[in-house]
């Protein structure tokens, strides 16, 4: 059953079939994307006419190449913005929040808490919604009692960055927090002994140990931000972010061109996945 | 400590003012909006009317109940899918291939769902990669139609889905002590009750997380219904969906969100009460 | 003689529990004071206290004079040297020792200048760059005391620090402890619940039980003539009898076995005799020995330490005699009878 006890040859040449199908089934889509990205043909799918790269850099009637199409391009950056002001929003207040629930006691903890986690269980279009009535509701407010209106309170670009903030703050602190458990509460109490103030403690001593966690987590709301789809879509406004941009696209007017920028996620993805993995094992 | 430092302020007005604004108020403005209705006069008033026309619209409560039903059923088919692969991967084969094979599990998560979706689009299509394939190796004469069926939704739900259930079960499989499955065997037990008996009761706190992140996904999800999805695979977001931005029925749209986070918080409460665990350990 | 700290009446409760229970104290400035006592016996709680991590519930607690109330921990003239040490694994030996000096905003050539001092003083120079980690368990013990010596606290408190180390470093440290606070002169309050470690360093010693304190005294009168039962079964290896009886200065213990003892002014429940307070085959013109006939049950070989296991042949009780240095003894053998003596004053009764 496990690597140390015997196993009938059926049952490992079996399990191992397995395995290689459900590994064919995990990169089969990526694959397929990746492959038609330079397929010289007008439609998404097969046949495959031949490699070209048109559709990443032609400007021509029937083909406008990824490198050349100026709105694709713009969603792309407008997704990088959103990506990076999120992540870095939802670093800071998911580690204080972590800080909070881990090493502060007080009244209404677990309430807050729990409230801190919500996120996990309420469906991503349900939290697009409920900020989308939200905002626009302060917005009519405002406007009516003092005349004010705030572009960002009806569907916009920071709107999108508020939204999606609301729940990548939950997984910094949950990552963050799972290393904040492994920290030894003994170095703050010598950093107190040591006359340092709590913020000094922290400042100096919590947060160097925790710098590795900040930074995954970082890079996992940046990630996070970069392909949500399900809450963006709601608070999105006249800037579209890079899968709002392909779902439209995908539903209305699709052309290799959306391989091609598959292509670009798929291997930039892959490529800093395994940069990293290297550099990882090199550590150990 | 009786006196609070300020510190400790500093760490709760942030996280403080996260919750209330972006939680706590949001949900609680979508509640007050879902009870709402706008008179001929333009008067908002108090009304059960959002929720009747849910109930006495047949399309809406059956999409309702089959949004529901599926989301089990996907959530139940990813851990059949996925902990064979869990299990291979922490028990079966050596520490020196797992880390690989384990990195490219997490790929397709950091690709992002629409790309993948994309993906199973262009594969699953008449003239897609897998009919094209069977009809050159003569299985079959004419394409079978697989996509914008409840074949292909259920393919894209289940492949967006199931990569974040394999990583609880693998932190779980990790922790247990290869000792007591040798044990067991050692002491006469059949494969079946090793199973049974030591390891899925074991790993119970991560199967559970990790079914609750999926059904979270696979219930609040509105690419894969609605890029793969057919005509008769009509999934709840997508009405909800159809309600804020096609018909602008905010207030109806209000109350069909309240709804489905009503229908996915009871259906995880209910897991956990089943599994006796708790919210926070999903989080970890 | 001035206190450098002065407990009064010190209780700690968490919930119903009395951790600390109305505990007395004053140490003298430039002492080596330790508080010894098992686990669970509230010296960590009370150790929590004089560094402030821990709120006093009840009573008075002083550092050179001043109340110490409501003060936290990073302002009151105390510094802690942890059991995990607690060094800081991120910053080097020279910063892990500046840290404390670096709070106060001193001025950085003055910084320097006593994280200098201080290693020198450790015997610690030129390892000034090196990662904590990297060290040796008796390097990283300089390091944390240095780090907390560096402020030139009023006390040292020193949580059970030798406890990781291996038993051959521990020996060594223990000397060493002891030559670097004759030197500096702070005052050490070392808590441990290992006897020998207070013994060997501590000018005064408390022995800890249940929230409060046994007895206060310095090692050898601890050990010479503990106050209480407690004292007298934690302190060394005593062998603890019941007391049945106590008629006309005769002990009857539980099993039967009959001593002279006069002079009791109580009535004695436990009898404690030291296995070293033996005489074995005494000769005869000793004066208030008390004679009891055994049989060798067991040898028990420990070099230096070695010892007989006896059974008295009167009541069938257990003894453990220790033997003499010399080889006099070495022949015995088991089943042999042999006579043991010992002073009546070393057979230590107490009331409960």
């Amino acid at each position: 059953m496990i690597r140390t006890l015997p196993r009938s040859p059926l049952y490992r040449t079996g399990y191992l079939i397995y395995i290689i199908l459900f590994y064919i089934f995990l990169v089969m889509p990526l694959i397929t994307i990746c492959v038609l990205a330079f397929n010289d043909s007008n439609f998404i799918a097969l046949p495959w006419k031949g490699f070209s790269l048109d559709w990443f850099f032609a400007n021509t009637n029937d083909r406008l190449g990824l490198f050349k199409d100026p709105d694709l391009l713009l969603s792309v950056w407008t997704s990088l913005k959103t990506g990076f002001l999120v992540a870095f929003f939802s670093t800071i207040v998911g580690t204080i929040a972590a800080l909070l629930f881990e090493q502060e006691n007080f009244r209404l903890k677990g309430l807050l808490y729990f409230l801190a986690l919500a996120p996990l269980v309420i469906p991503g279009v349900v939290l697009g919604i409920s900020i989308l009535l939200s905002a626009t509701n302060s917005g009519i407010y405002l406007e009516e009692t003092f005349g004010i209106s705030f572009e960002f309170l009806g569907p916009s670009f920071w709107l999108v960055v508020i939204g999606q903030f609301s729940f990548c703050s939950t997984f910094v602190m949950l990552l963050v927090g799972a290393r904040l458990k492994k920290f030894d509460p003994v170095l703050e109490e010598a950093g107190l002994s040591l006359r340092a103030t709590r913020l000094e403690v922290i400042w100096l001593i919590t947060i160097p140990f925790l710098r590795p966690a900040i930074i995954g987590a970082f890079v996992v709301a940046f990630l996070i931000s970069f392909s949500n789809f399900n809450t963006t879509i709601f608070l999105v406004g006249s800037d579209p972010t890079l899968p709002v941009d392909l779902y439209s696209r995908i539903k209305f007017s699709s052309t290799p061109v959306l391989n091609a920028v598959s292509f670009m996620i798929v291997s930039f993805i892959t490529l800093s996945a395994m940069v990293n993995f290297v550099i990882s094992r090199n550590k150990e | 400590m009786k006196n609070r430092s300020s510190t400790f302020y500093l760490l709760l007005i942030p996280v403080l003012l996260w919750l209330v604004v972006l939680i706590v108020t949001p949900h609680l403005d979508m509640m007050f909006r879902s009870f709402r209705l706008e008179t001929d006069e333009g008067n908002m008033i108090f009304s059960m009317n959002n929720y009747l026309t849910f109930f006495k619209d047949k399309i809406y409560w059956l999409t309702f109940v089959k949004t529901a039903l599926y989301s089990i059923f996907v959530t139940f088919l990813a851990f059949v899918v996925t902990f064979p692969v869990a299990f291979y991967l922490t028990k079966v084969i050596g520490k020196k291939y797992s880390g690989f094979m384990t990195l490219l599990l997490l790929i397709p998560i950091w690709i992002g769902e629409l790309v993948t979706v994309y993906g199973w689009m262009i594969l699953l299509r008449d003239n897609g990669v897998i009919n094209n394939f069977l009809m050159k190796i003569g299985v079959i004469n004419s394409p079978i139609e697989m996509l914008f069926t409840n074949f292909s939704m259920t393919i894209g739900l289940l492949y967006m889905s199931m990569l974040f259930m394999i990583v609880p079960m693998m932190s779980a499989l990790d922790s247990l002590d290869d000792s007591l499955i040798e044990a067991a065997s050692d002491l006469g037990a059949s494969k079946w009750t090793i199973f049974r008996q030591i390891i899925i009761p074991y790993t119970t706190p991560g199967i559970v997380s990790g079914g609750i992140i999926v059904f979270m996904l696979v219930i609040g999800d509105y690419v894969a219904p609605n890029i793969l999805g057919g005509k008769s695979s009509l999934w709840f977001t997508e009405q909800i969906y159809n309600k804020f931005l096609s018909s602008f029925n905010w207030n109806e749209g209000a109350a069909f969100g309240f709804l489905l986070l009503l229908l996915s918080s009871t259906i995880v409460w209910i897991a956990l009460k089943l599994t006796g665990q708790k919210l926070e350990r999903v989080g970890s | 003689m001035s206190y450098v700290l002065e407990i009064k009446n010190v209780t700690k409760k968490f919930g119903d529990f009395k951790a600390v229970d109305s505990v007395s104290f004053n140490v003298e400035d430039g002492g080596f004071f330790s508080i010894l006592g098992g686990s669970g016996c509230g010296k960590t709680t009370l150790l929590r206290m004089i560094s402030g991590f821990e709120e006093v519930t009840k009573g008075e607690l002083l550092i050179r004079g001043e109340s110490m109330e409501g003060i936290p921990p990073e302002k009151r003239p105390v510094n802690i040297v942890f059991q995990s040490l607690a060094l800081f694994p991120m910053m080097n030996v020279e910063k892990n020792v500046a840290f404390g000096l670096q709070r106060q905003r001193l001025p950085k050539n003055e910084v320097n200048t006593r994280v200098a001092e201080m290693l020198e003083r450790v015997d610690l120079t030129g390892f000034e760059k090196q990662k904590v980690t990297e060290l040796s368990g008796g390097q990283r013990q300089r390091v944390a005391i240095a780090r907390s010596l560096v402020l030139q606290p009023s006390i040292l408190l020193l949580d059970e620090p030798l406890g990781a180390l291996d038993r051959k470093l521990r020996e060594h440290m223990k000397v060493e402890l002891k030559v670097l606070q004759k030197e500096i002169g702070t005052t050490f309050i070392y808590i441990t619940h290992d006897q020998s470690e207070a013994l060997v360093m501590s000018d005064r010693v408390a022995v800890m039980n249940e929230g409060r304190f046994e007895q206060i005294d310095t090692p050898k009168n601890l050990y010479r003539n503990p106050e209480t039962s407690f004292v007298a079964g934690f302190v060394g290896e005593s062998n603890e009898f019941d007391v049945a009886d106590y008629v006309d200065g005769v002990l009857t213990t539980k099993h039967g076995c009959k001593l002279n003892k006069p002079g009791l002014d109580f009535q004695p429940r436990k009898l404690f005799m030291r296995p070293e307070a033996f005489i074995l085959n005494p000769t005869e013109d000793l004066d208030d020995i008390e004679l009891i006939n055994m049989r060798v049950k067991n040898i028990l070989f420990d070099g230096s330490n070695t010892k007989i296991s006896a059974t008295i042949k009167q009541s069938q009780d257990e003894v453990l005699i220790s033997l003499p240095q010399n080889a006099q003894f070495e022949d015995l053998q088991e089943g042999d009878d042999i006579q043991a003596g010992i002073h009546r004053d070393d057979l230590k009764c107490y009331r409960n």
